[in-house]
């Protein structure tokens, strides 16, 4: 055996704190745009009640979705091992998401510029189900950290890891529950985010499809996160945000049945928050892998970047994350204004 | 095929149509964010139509860039995992700085742009794309010092007891020379072609519009697609010059840090130069098919030498000799402390051919030359047509020429980048890391051909879409515009929305 510290250095423990925090910003972010994007066929009758739904997250989305670049780039500055042996791991997953996100990430911008009514609507699907892949594969991915991936060493390798346990091994029940309760959380939040940010008809469609999709997101969050706390749990704080995350989602959904969208809005983002801080103290140590079978474990300490490297990354990380933070908020709040069909130009050719 | 064929492969695929979009994104951008700053300094009508015409032609571009972007940041880990476990203590930083420096800036404030004409100040408005513009050129920065590590890997150590390259010297990575020269021609390269772009759309515009009868619009048109025009030429031009005076100095590093793939580039096979003779710059060679011999060359003495070294008389090393001297263990740069500390764990991996395969090397090199050249004759030769108020002849030699204008830069920098991958196996770390050592264990073959065909057809479908979409609103031509408007009642109806 090698001789590696166990114990890990406060760098160590700050990168695994930034890495959770920058998945938990892509969780809250995209979470609400990967919502909106899958209800764009089912609560857009017209033309103009789909761009209303388009345009809500049509400024947004890409720099959402930075946070998930963000999040897999500091993963392989600060834990390679942890990328190398996760990316390679889930090769097939990783593949669903990749093209999820492409199918989605042209539709927004390519729909609006042919105005037929085909080409529209198919870009609509590539937008909702590229959504729904992400939202479900990532959902699964998710369960499985919690579960733990079996690793062991490479063959012939002293420290490369590999993911020894198989594709279909990866659709545990549970980890196919985690998959749907994760669409149907960010179907509530995308529905608190649409009601947000509409008026009018659209407006009205958030709200009530709120209302009923929130009972589904409190019964099956539930029952994930009962599972999760007996079968993966951690002790009294893991209850304790379990309950917090129940309170979330229970407040969120009478908040939207009383037409206080921001309040619903707030409540799923507090409640996709202490998910993910819940999923972040259960990979802690082991980063979601399961070393039972490996000879030198994956860990904060085995997976790590040397201390150079962390501190150089702590230096970046100290000064541009709250500038990162800064317009992005400023972007929010340029686009606050809620929209609605009136709202909507006649002819999208016709401008800009 | 092994599974490293089918992984340099996909990675060959993604990466080369990545690069389609990047060099497009990173000039228009900044072309635009000039066309608009014409706009707001003079007020003049045909500066806003022309950041509004070609603002849309760069966003068609973008949303493919963004999304074929996103697979090269997992592909490392997806089927390179040893490469990523080997040197994610040096590479995997700038990959993190660009997410977090370039790709939150562009993606943040290009929303911003894009949906922000009638929501914000007209000053603050035109900074958001300057900002967006800025984010692409940050995001060059860190993944070419990225690749320039791989082509030589400075300011890192081998560690034996982690089994990996680890940071020695953050300055060392980012101060790289490869990386130096490597920034102002891949920038250049792509404001060529960026310049190529604007050209080819201006003049096939003025071209259709060359007729003896014109209307007010018309007229209106010509004066804006005239300025278009000779910027896209001047850019064309002056990026050219770029090209050249890096692509030089790109040369005499290459020659230091990889003479092999020089050599490669030249299909040297024995060294030649030194003293008192001169090395020859090939201008063709027939090698025979395995690219191990030569079969039939014409050549010019000294200019090799020069491009190398600045010297005619230079002592260029040849493929054949690199290679003894590479089997034989020696070749390694001496100061370079990761090359040095791997040395003897590469004795226990070996290697199968120290060369890269010729041919490739050799007719990219070439094929990157003269389409940069052709790219550059065509900017000049569009001055020379649009002198003194003239306007271009419609007709079949016109239009191939305008779509030169573009494809010739654009295919350059394709064969640009293949030259300079291919060229430096059969390393994927320089010295020190094989290619074959490097992909990912628990891949199969068979993963990596499935996805590969995947990503193929989606890249090919999406390719129709963009080309179709980028065809028709060339063609549209400038929309009739008017100022925007700042919203103030809750319906006004949005200037811009999807």
């Amino acid at each position: 055996m090698l001789p590696l510290a166990v114990e890990p250095t406060t760098l160590q423990i700050v990168w695994f704190c930034l890495i959770a925090v920058l998945w938990t910003g892509f969780l809250v972010l995209e979470g609400f745009d990967y919502g909106v994007a899958m209800l764009i066929p089912f609560l857009g009758k017209s033309e103009k009640e789909r761009r209303v739904i388009v345009n809500t997250v049509g400024p947004l989305w890409d720099g959402n979705e930075v946070w998930l670049l963000t999040a897999g780039g500091a993963t392989f500055a600060a834990f390679p091992g942890w990328y190398a042996t996760l990316f390679s791991g889930l090769y097939l997953p990783l593949f669903l998401i990749l093209f999820g996100l492409i199918i989605r990430g042209v539709s927004f911008e390519y729909r609006a510029k042919h105005p037929d009514a085909r080409w529209r609507t198919a870009f609509d699907w590539m937008a909702c189900v590229g959504s729904f892949i992400v939202s479900l594969v990532f959902g699964v991915a998710f369960a499985n950290f919690i579960i733990g991936l079996p690793v062991a060493l490479a063959e012939g390798s002293n420290h490369l890891h590999v993911y020894t346990g198989g594709f279909w091994a990866l659709f545990s029940p549970f980890a196919l529950l985690g998959g749907v309760v994760l669409v149907v959380l960010f179907l509530f939040h995308g529905a608190n985010f649409l009601a947000l940010k509409t008026k009018g008809i659209v407006h009205e469609r958030a709200e009530a499809f709120g209302a009923k999709i929130g009972l589904l997101a409190i019964v099956g969050g539930a029952i994930y996160l009962i599972w999760a706390n007996v079968a993966y749990g951690f002790g009294v704080l893991g209850w304790v945000l379990t309950a917090l995350a129940a309170a979330g989602l229970i407040a969120s959904w009478l908040a939207v049945r009383a037409g206080r969208d921001g309040w619903a809005f707030v409540a799923t983002t507090a409640t996709i928050f202490v998910v993910a801080v819940w999923i972040f103290i259960r990979m802690w140590p082991n980063l979601g892998f399961d070393n039972a079978a490996s000879a030198l474990p994956l860990d904060r300490v085995t997976a790590a970047s040397t201390e150079l490297t962390l501190t150089i990354m702590t230096g970046a990380a100290v000064v541009f994350v709250p500038i990162v933070l800064a317009y992005q908020a400023w972007s929010i709040w340029v686009f606050r204004k809620r929209i609605s069909t009136k709202n909507i130009p006649d002819e999208v050719v016709t401008v800009a | 095929m092994s599974e490293v064929t089918l992984a340099r492969w996909q990675f060959g695929i993604t990466t080369v149509y990545h690069y389609f979009f990047v060099p497009v994104t990173i000039a228009m951008s900044m072309l635009v964010a000039i066309m608009q700053t014409r706009w707001y300094r003079t007020g003049e009508d045909r500066y806003l139509r022309l950041t509004k015409f070609f603002g849309k032609l760069f966003l068609i571009n973008f949303a493919m860039g963004v999304v074929t972007g996103i697979v090269q940041e997992f592909q490392f880990g997806m089927n390179w995992s040893e490469y990523s476990r080997f040197v994610g203590d040096i590479f995997g930083a700038p990959l993190a700085l660009e997410a977090l420096l370039a790709f939150f800036l562009e993606s943040t404030f290009l929303g911003l742009w894009i949906f922000g004409w009638d929501k914000l100040p007209k000053k603050v408005h035109l900074a958001t794309i300057w900002l967006a513009s800025l984010g692409t050129l940050l995001s060059a920065v860190f993944i070419l010092a990225a690749n320039s590590f791989m082509q030589n890997p400075q300011g890192a150590i081998y560690n034996p007891l982690t089994d990996r390259a680890e940071m020695a010297d953050f300055i060392a990575v980012l101060t790289n020379p490869v990386f130096l020269v490597t920034f102002p021609h891949v920038i250049s390269a792509a404001y060529l072609t960026g310049g190529g772009f604007v050209l080819a759309v201006s003049g096939w515009h003025l071209a259709r519009l060359n007729k003896p009868q014109r209307t007010q619009q018309e007229n209106k048109d010509v004066s804006a697609y005239r300025w278009s025009a000779k910027f896209g030429a001047w850019v064309i031009l002056i990026a050219g010059l770029v090209v050249l005076i890096s692509g030089d100095f790109q040369g005499k590093v290459m020659y230091q840090v990889q003479p092999m793939k020089m050599a490669a580039a030249e299909a040297l096979f024995h060294t030649e130069g030194g003293d008192g003779t001169m090395a020859e710059f090939s201008l063709i060679t027939i090698g025979n098919l395995d690219g191990s011999q030569e079969v039939f060359a014409i050549k010019v003495p000294g200019v090799l030498g020069l491009l190398a070294k600045g010297d005619p008389y230079a002592k260029i090393p040849g493929i054949n000799d690199l290679r003894d001297a590479y089997s034989r263990g020696e070749l390694l740069d001496e100061n370079n402390q990761l090359q040095q500390a791997y040395a003897e764990k590469l004795r226990t991996v070996g290697i199968d051919d120290w060369a890269p395969y010729v041919p490739v090397t050799y007719w990219t090199f070439r094929a990157m030359m003269t389409l940069g050249f052709i790219g550059i004759a065509i900017g000049a030769y569009a001055l020379w047509v649009l002198r003194k108020g003239r306007l271009p002849k419609s007709g079949v030699a016109w239009s191939a020429l305008m779509a030169t204008a573009l494809l010739a830069p654009l295919f350059g920098n394709s064969f640009g980048w293949i030259f300079t991958e291919v060229g430096r196996q059969p390393w994927i770390v320089a010295g020190v890391l094989p290619t074959a050592s490097a992909v990912s264990p628990g891949v199969s073959a068979g993963e990596v051909l499935a996805t590969m065909v995947l990503y193929t057809l989606i890249y090919g479908a999406l390719a129709v879409v963009e080309v179709g979409l980028m065809l028709k609103y060339a063609r549209a031509g400038l929309p009739a515009e008017v100022a925007p408007v700042e919203i103030k009642g809750e319906d006004d109806v949005l200037s811009f929305a999807y």
